[in-house]
């Protein structure tokens, strides 16, 4: 992206290296790097100054990935992540603009250069706007994939109750991706620890609609396949309601409202019973 | 067949696929067992298909109708040992083979049938 003419880049070059020390000391006044030592303040507009004159010398003002741009970078990089952690707000770098294009009119140079120079510097701002957006937007994006990441693992824990019999609390909302690793977890283990019933409790899941019903189902069609029966735990009587209304078929599938009452149910089906200790 | 073996025990029929079944070998299973089951007068077929990663719906169908056709030689028929991905698959492609018998392992499978042996026995002496 070379728009500016090489008299033109050779004259900002000029510009930069005869004001260095004013720029420096004009951006760490614009108050854009949340310091509390100005030195350091300093340092960075230093070091974002060099990278913004190797941008203008090479013509590439108007690219984020240019070499240029790498030291904006790492001074940025510190400052996304406060911003994604929650301390500090969102750095302005345009407030960088406008002492930059003061200086630049107090700027002893040629005429007509004076236009296009101007153009040149409010570019290289700009682009360091855009790249700033850019590391908040990647930043943010990386959290919401790890998030996700985190949420599938734990939203699945499948517990075992007693021999061969296993539950797996679903909690949320189930997208197709977390049921299917729900699913897959629960199969996984059924055969791992050979358990005859597996108990999905609901409790936890807000609303039942016909893809969480679809879900369940499916799940304990595949379970059945294997040779273990599945109950359905946990429905709340709204949601019992629901499921009539929206004309939702368990089929075959025991239910049951409570938790405890699938796992007697479950005791029941293994051959195994609660007694009262006689001797207490 | 090579990849299919049939053990009689205590009146039931142990198969084991060993391996991937071809749509001819599935069709060979179900015949060699049929008739089997009609010359031992078996009770009960058993068919261990823990080996299978990959089970397509023909070789569902015919493990069904495998169940459909012992049942009429009043020989009743479980399928053990499906793995879950093999169950997911099925499950989506619509295959939930209902009323085919199923179990975890070969010995759940074999309590399934037990006791009826004694029975028989009793019937026949």
């Amino acid at each position: 992206m070379t728009l500016t003419a090489q008299p033109v880049r050779e004259e900002l070059a000029e510009f930069l290296r005869a004001r260095w020390q004013d720029i420096v000391r004009a951006w760490s006044a614009a108050a854009v790097f949340g310091h509390a030592d100005p030195a350091d303040t300093e340092d960075e507009c230093a070091e974002l100054l060099t990278g913004v004159a190797q941008a203008i010398r090479e013509g590439a003002e108007g690219d984020p990935a240019d070499e240029g741009f790498s030291a904006a970078r790492s001074v940025f990089g510190p400052l996304v992540a406060g911003v994604a952690a929650g301390q500090g707000g969102r750095p302005d770098v345009a407030a960088l603009k406008a002492p930059l294009l003061r200086l630049w009119s107090e700027h002893d140079k040629p005429a007509d250069m004076a236009a296009d120079g101007a153009v040149a510097l409010s570019t290289v701002v700009d682009t360091l706007r855009l790249l700033l957006l850019e590391m908040e937007l990647e930043s943010s994006a990386e959290t919401i994939r790890s998030q996700r990441e985190q949420l599938t693992e734990l939203s699945t824990p499948v517990i075992k109750l007693w021999d061969g019999v296993l539950a797996i609390p679903l909690i949320g909302t189930l997208d197709s991706m977390r049921s299917q690793a729900a699913t897959e977890n629960l199969l996984e283990q059924i055969v791992a620890q050979q358990a005859r019933v597996a108990i999905l409790d609901i409790t936890g899941v807000p609303a039942v609609d016909t893809m969480v019903a679809q879900h369940l189902l499916k799940t304990a069609m595949a379970a059945r396949l294997m040779g273990a029966e599945c109950i359905i735990s946990g429905i709340r009587p709204q949601i019992a309601q629901t499921m009539v209304q929206l004309g939702i078929d368990l089929g075959e599938l025991a239910t049951r409202a409570s938790l405890a009452d699938a796992l007697g149910y479950a005791l029941h089906e293994t051959g195994m019973a609660v007694v009262a200790d006689q001797h207490r | 067949m090579s990849a299919t073996s049939v053990i009689e025990l205590d009146g039931v029929l142990l198969v084991t696929i060993q391996g991937e079944l071809t749509d001819h070998d599935a069709i060979a299973l179900q015949q060699d067992l049929t008739t089997q089951v009609a010359e031992r007068g078996a009770r009960g077929v058993l068919i261990n298909i823990s080996a299978l990663e990959i089970v397509d719906s023909f070789l569902a169908r015919t493990l069904h109708e495998i169940a459909g056709v012992t049942s009429l030689l009043a020989a009743e028929t479980v399928v053990v040992g499906m793995r879950p991905e093999v169950a997911i698959t099925l499950v989506e492609l619509g295959l939930t083979l209902n009323g085919l018998r199923t179990a975890l392992s070969v010995s759940d499978g074999l309590s399934m049938f037990g006791g009826a042996s004694i029975a028989r026995r009793a019937e026949g002496a």
